[in-house]
């Protein structure tokens, strides 16, 4: 084949290849139906007040299309003399105002419906921060092993800022989903560590404020096993648009190995605390949390973003004492955006992240940070 | 003797001192009318910058906080720098010569009021210039978003609410004080145009909810500086209480947006109709009961942030109410139109627009009422979408119908027709490309406010922002139309339209510098 043949093959492919794939979702018009029966109770509400207001707009503009085209003055139309009449005014205030009570009672019972959170099989506390969730799952006793992790994006940066293409789930992907069984009523207990946020997965219909200092409850039944992809609905900073939920629905059998499964994971993490850990172990593991967690303020580089978010390349605090530092870290700066990463991070990750920032960016204090010391240092608080 | 006399007959002042010093309400409704133009530029320029990004997913030309701070500005300056001035300018130009004043009933603090506006965009806009950046937490400005966690400009922010609370509230009472006591003898209150009316209900809507404002932001002020904890959940205080506090002014704001629209709108339609608008006096009865179903419904905006189900209930059912005196204007204003003897001169074509395009904001509006239903609809482009299209097809388009209707009194010259239905045409176009792919975006799940989206909703994006664009451009066109007005053109006569009604009309174009000095013949009164 001759090279320009060739050229134009392969761009006939990829515009084939790039139009079939925005024709999948690209062009979706309304709410999804959603997979629980309150989602599906509220789509139905939604199209039905829908059909409502399309009847009276055909009515409504009809008279005023009617008379564009019939009353012209360029046609000759001599304007008629009526300006009032107290039978028609009472006509189409009382039409309005039952059509509105008959929205008003399905809307009733649907947000009834919704607002029962009792009696739930499941309850997971979300907690918003900027720019994550958390994920803790409630016990039933307190000797069991807990099962808490956090949900970060896990879209790359170069995929964000157009070095690298965009895959499928672009900004809906995270690195630990929420994961819950099928047909279970699961409580959401809903709060938030700093500033609002709201959790929002569109095909549960469940979308709620995560305010700090209150827990909103919040619940659903998954009837489809499946991936639900949502996110962020309130302005919560910089990373507003960057803190995608998904909850991945397992069949109850799934669901517990995962979760036994994650009980372990959590055990061996415990375990982990207490293991000596190497250089370059370390810096390869807190460039990965730095990308993930720390970037979006202190950007790349450590150049920071004068003056809220302050360098980390040269800074008197990454390069001076280094049990001061890991508390900065451990503990936030309060009233900035510096959070407390006690909780957010393990042991062994905070100890990689301090190691990281003091040799990255051109500091270079050569201190390795082992996660005993973190310990001793979270034990000491 | 001979400055007696020259009180009766002067010009205006030569050069800025005239614009500075003026009191009256003609200079200084051109004042409101010039400053709300700079501001929609403004403000508009922010939104291509929005526009602009939203364009392709991922980032291109700013950083997500710059973006944060477009929008922020964006809706600052298009809610309190273009929309609401333009209202006072109106009402400054026309309300004196509706009801047969010689001017407004408090002429130094109308100078005053306008100049302090200014000020608080100049202070405002500087944010933009200091190395913490404008404010970057939307124009609702939660807490603890806007305070514990805010950007140190806040306080730039805070003081520039305050100034432009401090002139609404003058304005106000200004037009309260003209309205109910300088109406020549003859214009009773149910003879009064409507805009009269709406501006009236408006006004008291504002003396009621910018104090509230103002108390809003000095709390924000005192957790800023002075260590309280009015919105900070660590020292015991309540973010909920914060979004209450606001949305107490933020709801009823929204109906000081619109009603005066209505007003214009209850104008234009039966000048161009060349019949009596239908329903004087329940558009009236309306207009006061729309202005006090707004008090009572501010927590629609908060139907996510877990209020007990009897609150919810409540503010869906009052929320829902407001359509039907809402319903009866709209169904007033068609039936004017029938049965008339319509044309479509560009006034009439803006109006035109104003009530369908008004209309399908409002029964998104009624679809937001619904409480379930806001659980999928809350925070997303669905309500970007509503919102636009009441207030931009909505208030923005009725303050173009009144620019143009109002124009030749202004200047005493016709405006370019072609030019201005062009105007009109590219505006209208733009507007639905603009805003009407917003509903699918939010109905298909896109967040408002954010920098960047997920792949599926790029394709309605890039056509939102095309309309965007193309809305944007074409206000430049009004700008031409206008100053081509001001330069010359045809002469206009006292009447203008030859179905324009009320005092406004019997005055020669332009109006003269002072009018109805004497009071007019009472015969001329007749009811709208």
């Amino acid at each position: 084949m001759l090279p320009k043949a060739k050229l134009w093959l392969a761009l006939t492919v990829a515009a084939l290849s790039l139009l079939s794939t925005n024709l999948q979702a690209a062009w979706e018009l309304n709410m999804p139906r959603g997979v629980t029966q309150t989602s599906r109770e509220i789509y139905d509400l939604h199209m039905q007040i829908i059909w409502w207001c399309v009847a009276i707009g055909v009515v409504v503009f009809g008279v005023m299309l009617w008379s564009t085209i019939k009353y012209r003055k360029s046609k000759g139309a001599v304007p008629a003399n009526f300006h009032e009449s107290t039978k028609v005014e009472i006509i189409w205030t009382i039409i309005p105002f039952v059509i509105l009570i008959l929205m008003a009672v399905p809307a009733t019972q649907v947000l009834t419906e919704a607002y029962d959170a009792s009696e739930s099989d499941l309850d997971i506390q979300i907690t918003g921060y900027q720019w994550r969730w958390e994920y803790r799952y409630l016990r039933e006793n307190a000797d069991e092993e807990e099962v808490s992790f956090f949900s970060n994006l896990a879209t790359s940066r170069e995929e964000i800022n157009n070095q690298l293409p965009k895959q499928e789930n672009y900004l809906l992907e995270v690195d630990n989903a929420l994961v819950i069984p099928v047909n279970k009523k699961v409580r959401f207990l809903i709060t938030s560590n700093d500033v609002i946020h709201a959790w929002w997965v569109p095909d549960f219909a469940v979308k709620k404020d995560a305010i700090p200092g209150f827990i909103n409850e919040a619940w659903t039944v998954v009837e489809e096993p499946g991936i639900y992809r949502g996110q962020c609905a309130e302005l919560c900073g910089i990373d507003h648009g960057f803190m995608p939920v998904v909850v991945h629905a397992l069949p109850q059998d799934e669901y517990d190995a995962w979760y036994a499964g994650r009980q372990e994971q959590a055990r061996a993490a415990r375990e982990q605390s207490n293991n000596v850990v190497t250089m370059s172990d370390s810096l390869a593991m807190g460039e990965e949390i730095y990308n993930r967690t720390c970037i979006a303020c202190h950007q790349a580089g450590g150049a920071g973003l004068a003056p809220a978010f302050p360098a980390l390349a040269g800074s008197s605090v990454v390069n001076g004492d280094l049990t001061a530092n890991i508390q900065l870290v451990m503990n936030g700066v309060p009233g900035t955006a510096m959070a407390s990463y006690a909780r957010m991070l393990s042991p062994v990750e905070l100890a990689a992240i301090v190691t990281y920032i003091r040799n990255s960016f051109g500091n270079s204090t050569g201190d390795l940070v082992q996660p005993s010391e973190v310990n001793a240092l979270l034990e000491a608080q | 003797m001979s400055a007696a006399h020259d009180d009766h007959h002067h010009g205006p002042a030569k050069g800025l001192s005239r614009w500075l010093f003026t009191t009256n309400h003609k200079d200084i409704g051109t004042l409101y009318l010039w400053f709300s133009f700079a501001m929609f530029f403004l403000g508009g320029t922010f939104a291509m910058v929005i526009r602009a990004e939203l364009f392709q997913p991922g980032m291109q030309l700013v950083e997500p906080n710059f973006f944060n701070q477009m929008t922020t500005m964006h809706g600052l300056v298009m809610v309190f720098g273009a929309v609401m001035p333009a209202f006072v300018g109106l009402a400054n130009w026309m309300i004196p010569m509706m009801i047969g004043a010689p001017d407004m009933a408090l002429p130094r603090m109308n100078n005053w009021s306008f100049w302090m506006l200014p000020f608080a965009f100049a202070m405002l806009s500087s944010t933009l210039f200091m190395d913490a950046g404008a404010p970057n937490f939307g124009w609702t400005f939660y807490a603890p978003l806007s305070t514990t966690y805010a950007p140190e400009t806040v306080t730039f922010f805070i003081f520039a609410v305050h100034v432009m609370g401090a002139s609404s509230i003058m304005g106000a009472i200004n037009i309260i004080a003209t309205v109910l006591n300088m109406r020549a003898p003859g214009m009773t209150l149910m003879k009064m145009p409507l805009f009269v009316w709406t501006w009236l209900i408006t006004a008291y809507l504002l003396i009621a909810v910018m104090p509230v404002l103002a108390g809003v932001v000095t709390m924000m002020l005192f957790d800023v500086h002075f260590g309280t904890s009015f919105f900070n959940a660590a020292g015991g205080g309540d973010p909920v209480l914060f979004q209450h506090v606001f949305w107490f002014f933020g709801h009823p704001e929204v109906y000081i947006m619109i009603l005066p629209a209505f007003g214009v709108v209850s104008t234009i339609i039966p000048a161009f109709s060349r019949k009596r608008l239908f329903g004087y006096g329940s558009m009236v009865y309306a207009s006061a009961s729309i202005a006090f179903l707004s008090m009572i419904v501010w927590a629609h905006h908060m139907f996510t942030v877990g209020m007990p189900i009897a609150g919810e209930l409540f503010f869906m059912y009052a929320t829902m109410l407001i359509s039907v005196p809402t319903g009866v204007k709209v169904f007033n204003w068609a039936a004017t139109m029938f049965k008339g003897s319509l044309s479509f001169e560009t006034p009439m074509l803006f109006a035109i627009a104003f009530v369908v395009l008004f209309t399908i904001g409002g029964f998104t509006g009624l679809m937001l009422a619904i409480t379930p239903a806001d659980f999928q609809y809350h925070d997303t482009y669905f309500v970007v979408a509503h919102f636009h299209y009441v207030l931009v097809p909505g208030a923005v388009f009725s303050i173009m119908a009144a620019v143009y209707y109002w124009l030749p009194k202004w200047t005493g010259y016709m405006y370019d027709e072609r030019l201005a239905k062009l105007h009109f045409w590219l505006s209208f176009i733009g507007v639905n490309v603009l805003f009407f792919p917003q509903h699918f975006l939010g109905l298909a799940g896109m967040p408002r406010r954010i920098p960047d989206y997920a792949l599926q909703f790029a394709d309605f994006n890039w056509i939102s922002s095309i309309g965007g664009f193309l809305f944007g451009a074409s206000q430049l066109i009004m700008l031409v139309v206008v100053i081509k007005c001001i330069k010359g053109g045809k002469k206009a006569t006292a009447q203008v339209w030859d179905g324009a009604k009320g005092l406004e009309w019997t005055v020669e174009s332009p109006a003269p510098y002072h009018t109805f000095t004497t009071p007019p013949n009472p015969d001329l009164i007749e009811t709208p």
